[in-house]
């Protein structure tokens, strides 16, 4: 049996000392395969952000063990992190987190450029990317000149131009209207479903989990529940 | 990558116009003033060097007084040099080739309605050869004219062509103050001004004339004396101060009571002026590259706090410390080559214009170019790297919450 592609095992993680001490998270175990679309969902305060760091090696746990392809990351320096992310993994923000006074191209190549790729293919793949979520005609436009949504679709186009294996995405749709947010959430599902990604996607909306295979909720710092989606495997 | 920091430096700076060249203020004054005071100090060194040159070498000056700072000492009590004494230094010391009194004093000299002030030098024939002056016209004074004191006078070009116009003047007849004169001769047009005077503007005439006609008293203030080539002027010296000590009856307890000028120390005394002034106005230019320095390091630590989102975002696909560290480096070190590049131009503008108006050769000396713009570097890397590891050090998780 392969591993999974991520793995958590008695994960914590600690803020503060002795009294004001918070279990942002609670000894997490939790795994996820190669091609899964996964909700995260829970209350606000339940440790879905923390975790979602965790995960895409911004930060480091307090206690506990995190294997990426089977390998063990827990102990990476910043700067092993850092490549982890640069060639591994892929963000969306619910913010957006666009370079703005850059156009949306410029944007989609930045992570190709610590990828050390060529300026010509940057432009390629960029624009491919910025294809793959319908904004063809928008590459020269600056955020500012763009809609939420469109601005997001950026950042998704940002997210897999480097081909990553793993979208993390911390309330994608938290600043669109539920229209835009389909839009989104129709998008990952696609990509998930065409490009073989695995996406693990924090939601407050259960609208939006709809989308996902598998719904795992996390209740103070804890695993609360963690399902199929009935829905889509009825379906 | 470094190329993209550089894009990336350029494009940053360049997107706020306005608030680079403010940031950069500071070193474009700094290096500006460098560049100018340097540039000037070794037009003015330069000028003196050649000055110096233009002299004449082995060549002394004697003149009553003790020995002063340099050629003006002080002469106000001491007994007058005397044609005895000129005499004597030709005759008694071997190594003397030449000996030429000199008594000078500011005249205004008239020809019809032109009017010229100009210092009038009473001397004798030996005077052009001291000084390297050679005849373009007439004839030098004769045996008579000398031990008379005839009214004769021989002009510079520059006199000459401001009293009577371009051309021959001799035959001609001038007012040297009260006297009326005849101008018997033209000296030889000479590429050289002497500490930011025309040697051209002068007006030669008979020792004796200056001395019963303009002067009223048989006074000479120095004699100009040439030694010969390969003696040494420190032997040459001495040599005059003990036959002067002996003739002015200076006991072995007494000061002299004249003093023997070298010609050449002029040059050495004026470029230690100069470089004192140029050390000094460099320690003020480095202070100010210091001040540009410092604001640099300002405007990149707000340029910092004002991006920290956008290097969270950099950090978050891929960028290591090393990374966003040479992306600010790279802004603080473009920023203040910029600054360099400005202040240069700016500083040779200054410096060309200076040397203009103090009439001496400017002269940009590319090591002190290189060497700015070496500095405005080293002022980037040491006042940006502060503000860079600032940056380097965020947490990207704090970075990308920033507001
Ligand atoms: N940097 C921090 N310092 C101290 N406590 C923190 C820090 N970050 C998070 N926490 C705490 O950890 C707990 C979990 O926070 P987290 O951001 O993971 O919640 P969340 O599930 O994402 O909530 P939300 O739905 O509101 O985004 C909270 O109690 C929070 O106060
Ligand atoms: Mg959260």
């Amino acid at each position: 049996m392969t591993a999974p592609m991520l793995e958590l095992r008695h994960l914590s993680k600690i803020y503060g000392q002795d009294e004001a001490r918070v279990f942002a998270l609670d000894d997490v175990s939790l795994s996820v395969d190669k091609g899964e679309f996964v909700a995260v969902m829970g209350p606000s305060g339940s440790g879905k952000s923390t975790a979602m760091n965790i995960l895409g090696c911004l930060d480091t746990p307090t206690s506990g063990q995190y294997l990426l392809y089977g390998t063990d990351v827990t102990g990476l320096d910043r700067d092993q992190r850092a490549l982890l992310r640069r060639h591994f993994l892929g963000f969306i923000f619910q913010g957006f987190n666009l370079l703005p006074r850059t156009t949306a191209l410029e944007n989609v190549e930045l992570p190709l450029i610590y990828q050390g790729v060529p300026a010509s293919e940057r432009r390629l793949r960029a624009a491919e990317a910025l294809a793959k979520v319908g904004l063809e005609g928008r590459a020269d436009h600056r955020p500012s000149e763009l809609s939420g949504g469109q601005q997001q679709r950026v950042a998704i186009a940002r997210a897999i131009v480097t081909r990553p294996g793993l979208i993390l995405a911390d309330e994608p749709t938290g600043n669109l209207d539920t229209a835009r947010s389909r839009e989104i959430m129709e998008l990952l599902a696609q990509l998930n479903r065409d490009e073989g990604l695995t996406v693990l996607m924090v939601t407050h909306e259960a609208d939006m989990a709809a989308y996902a295979h598998r719904i795992v909720t996390f209740l103070d710092g804890r695993i609360h529940s963690d399902q199929k989606n009935e829905a889509i495997h009825a379906a | 990558m470094l190329l993209e920091a550089l894009r990336l430096a350029l494009n940053t700076v360049f997107r706020n116009k306005l608030r680079s060249f403010l940031t950069v203020l500071g070193i474009v004054i700094g290096v500006a003033s460098v560049i100018a005071m340097v540039t000037v100090g070794q037009g003015s060194t330069a000028q003196v060097q050649s000055d110096v040159a233009s002299l004449g070498s082995n060549l002394l000056m004697l003149r009553p007084g003790e020995a002063g700072r340099g050629p003006g000492g002080s002469s106000a009590d001491a007994p007058p040099l005397t044609l005895q004494d000129l005499t004597a230094l030709t005759r008694d010391i071997p190594d003397i080739v030449q000996a030429a009194p000199v008594a000078a004093k500011l005249q205004s000299v008239v020809a019809g309605e032109m009017n010229h002030s100009v210092m009038v030098t009473g001397t004798d024939n030996a005077y052009f050869d001291i000084r390297g002056w050679t005849l373009a016209y007439g004839r030098p004074f004769s045996e008579g004219e000398l031990r008379t004191g005839a009214p004769v006078c021989i002009l510079g070009t520059t006199t000459s062509a401001d009293l009577l116009g371009q051309g021959n003047p001799v035959g001609t007849t001038i007012r040297v103050g009260k006297i009326s004169c005849d101008v018997i001769g033209l000296l030889a047009k000479r590429e050289a001004s002497t500490f930011g005077q025309d040697d051209n503007d002068t007006v030669v005439i008979p020792l004796r004339a200056m001395q019963r006609r303009i002067l009223g008293k048989s006074d000479m203030q120095s004699i100009s004396i040439t030694f010969r080539e390969g003696a040494r002027a420190e032997d040459v010296t001495a040599q005059i101060q003990s036959l002067m000590r002996e003739r002015r009856h200076i006991t072995a307890n007494m000061n002299d009571d004249f003093n023997v000028f070298d010609m050449k120390q002029i040059s050495s005394m004026l470029t230690g002026i100069t470089g004192v002034l140029t050390g000094l106005l460099s320690a003020v230019a480095a202070i100010s590259l210091l001040v540009g320095g410092i604001g640099i390091m300002n405007i990149m630590l707000v340029s910092v706090t004002e991006r920290t989102r956008e290097i969270g975002i950099r950090m978050a696909v891929g960028a290591t410390e090393m990374q966003v560290l040479m992306q600010f480096l790279v802004e603080a070190i473009v920023l203040s080559l910029i600054g360099g590049a400005i202040g240069i131009l700016v500083g040779l503008g200054l410096g060309a214009v200076g040397s203009y108006a103090l009439n001496i050769g400017f002269v940009p000396d590319y090591r002190l170019i290189l060497a700015s713009f070496a500095f405005s570097a080293v002022v980037g890397v040491v006042f940006g790297f502060f503000p860079a590891r600032r940056a380097a050090r965020l947490d990207p998780i704090e970075a990308l919450r920033h507001q």
